[in-house]
């Protein structure tokens, strides 16, 4: 119970703090909605904001089909390619976001391409693309590979096989993948950071530049609001009705 | 699977090709190719314009030389060690007492611990900077029971980055452990209690060996990452307590000097290598004590 106090400590202030009239935190000056109402017009906030679901629509799209393939594929066929396959796939999840922004920009700025929604895109989807592979193997090994061999020997072929077996049963995995993969998107800022171009900031490399040099208490309001969206997605997510076992 | 004659057995191989080829090539190409060019690039020399140079030099290997990193180096190290060692220390009770737990209040007492961990984590350690301002509540706290003075500064210091090092990775400790709790076979325990063991013998004696794999993985999932922490120190740390991520960005976005920080980048690598080495080793040699014990049964 300790640790869930300790985990939740920070956050509990944080949100009290937002309605708090004191600019810059400390003690109760009185309840107010300001930092809210300052928030609604703010336009660079929304503009990173619109960016922010762009990348993070485009890149789960991306990842989605790349992790379903490779999952499949690591899934159905073993031996050495297939190791190949598995260590360049899994590498990322454990390699520091900083280490991996910066090989993504040497990459870029070696190669000539200008940084900006495209790169932060690219690379959004390389790390997405192994949660999303990791949440899918995890669903296959559940999957009954008997129920293809013996919808082949049947006579069906590949595209019934897919729409009519494979999406349904793997239906829940790929709305867990998606979920997992559009969230760590929204989230990123280290990576997309070093990645990012003029014009293409997101929400939290805007959010760091507040934290930086805005007003704490403006901060405190967004952190909110991002926060109660964040809680929503997975709170619903949980509700939704389980795979049947 | 029908392998059927040499003919099927080419096109299953093809097939297997055709299938590997776009997370293959999408991985080598924004993966293992820039990992590769943070080894070449350090070995570059920088041009005037913030890019990168030709020919070789050794002129970014030997400005890591400067007296400033060994310092650096080290309390990165130091962090990080004890950021795992406290993750570990407190992920093993939640994830005994969650695992004990009966299923229904499990899902939730799952779902409140792994909450925090969706939010946003620039926004969690901001909270942690609030908290921890010199007008912050902490800071009432403390002067209130007389365990601080006003003066004292409970931010940009290397303890609060600390605290907050721990706060973020602790949710990453507790997920693996309470995996493999999990599976735990809890009438071992008992079957201790039984045979004369304390609690807590049983708990350290039994249940912590039980665990061993999650624990390895948690060390992995919390060392790695804590190496190469560059927004904590940042927002709560200040100078006096930069990381070896500060310094890649600075030499990133201050002096724009590529082969600096690909330099900086390659030894973080390295440093990275080695305790990923280290669990590969002890996974394996994990698994053979399973399957030894699995065959003597």
């Amino acid at each position: 119970m300790a640790a869930l106090l300790f985990l939740y400590l920070p956050i509990i202030v944080l949100v009290i703090q937002s309605f708090n009239t004191a600019r810059y935190g400390g003690s109760w000056q009185g309840f107010t909605l300001d930092w809210y109402r300052q928030l609604a017009g703010n336009a660079p906030i929304q503009r990173a904001t619109v960016n922010t679901l762009i990348v993070a629509s485009v890149s789960t799209f991306f990842s989605l089909v790349l992790g379903t393939l490779a999952a499949w594929v690591l899934h159905r066929y073993k031996g050495g390619l297939q190791r190949l396959h598995y260590l360049l796939v899994y590498a990322p999840l454990v390699i520091p976001d900083i280490l991996m922004g910066m090989s993504l920009l040497l990459l870029f700025v070696q190669a000539g391409i200008p940084l900006g929604r495209g790169t932060i895109i690219i690379a959004h989807t390389t790390f997405c693309f192994s949660y999303v592979t990791l949440v899918l193997i995890g669903r296959l090994q559940d999957f009954d590979d008997n129920l293809i061999d013996a919808a082949l020997d049947l006579g069906a072929r590949w595209p019934t096989i897919i729409t009519r077996i494979l999406l349904p049963l793997l239906g829940p995995g790929l709305a867990a993948g998606a979920l997992l993969a559009f969230t760590l998107s929204v989230d990123d800022f280290v990576i997309t950071f070093l990645v990012a171009g003029p014009g293409s900031t997101t929400l939290p490399v805007h959010v760091y530049g507040m934290m930086k040099f805005g007003s704490p208490a403006l901060v405190n309001a967004l952190s909110v609001l991002f926060m109660a969206a964040t809680f929503a997605i997975v709170l619903t997510s949980q509700l939704l009705p389980k795979e049947k076992s | 699977m029908k392998a059927g004659g040499g003919d099927g057995l080419l096109k299953r191989r093809g097939l297997e090709i055709l299938l590997t080829a776009p997370s293959l090539i999408w991985m080598g190409l924004f993966f293992a190719l820039p990992t590769f060019l943070v080894f070449l690039i350090a070995f570059r020399p920088a041009d005037p314009w913030g890019g990168v140079g030709d020919g070789f030099t050794l002129e970014s290997w030997a400005r890591l030389g400067n007296p400033a990193y060994p310092l650096i180096f080290w309390r990165t190290l130091w962090l990080s060690a004890a950021t795992t060692v406290i993750c570990l220390v407190l992920a093993v009770p939640v994830a005994y007492w969650l695992a004990r737990l009966d299923r229904g209040l499990r899902r939730w007492m799952l779902i409140l611990v792994i909450l925090p961990f969706w939010t946003n984590f620039l926004i969690r350690i901001f909270a942690w900077k609030t908290l921890l301002h010199p007008e912050g509540y902490v800071k009432e706290l403390l002067l209130f029971f007389g365990f601080s003075d006003a003066q004292a500064q409970l931010l940009y210091n290397p303890w609060a980055v600390l605290i907050v090092l721990v706060y973020s990775y602790l949710p990453f400790a507790i997920l693996p452990l309470y995996a493999a709790a999990e599976k735990f076979d809890f009438s071992l325990v008992e079957a201790a209690w039984d045979l004369g063991a304390g609690r807590l013998r049983a708990f350290w004696s039994v249940f912590v060996p039980g665990i061993s794999k999650g624990l390895l993985t948690a060390f992995l999932i919390v060392f790695v990452p804590a190496l190469g922490s560059y927004a904590i120190p940042d927002i709560i740390g200040g100078t006096s307590s930069e990381m070896i991520g500060n310094r890649i960005a600075q030499r990133v976005f201050t002096d724009r000097n590529l082969p600096h920080a690909s330099a900086l980048s390659a030894l973080l690598a390295l440093a990275v290598l080695l305790p990923m080495v280290a669990y590969l080793v002890q996974l394996g040699r994990e698994q053979r004590r399973l399957r030894k014990e699995g065959g003597a049964e």
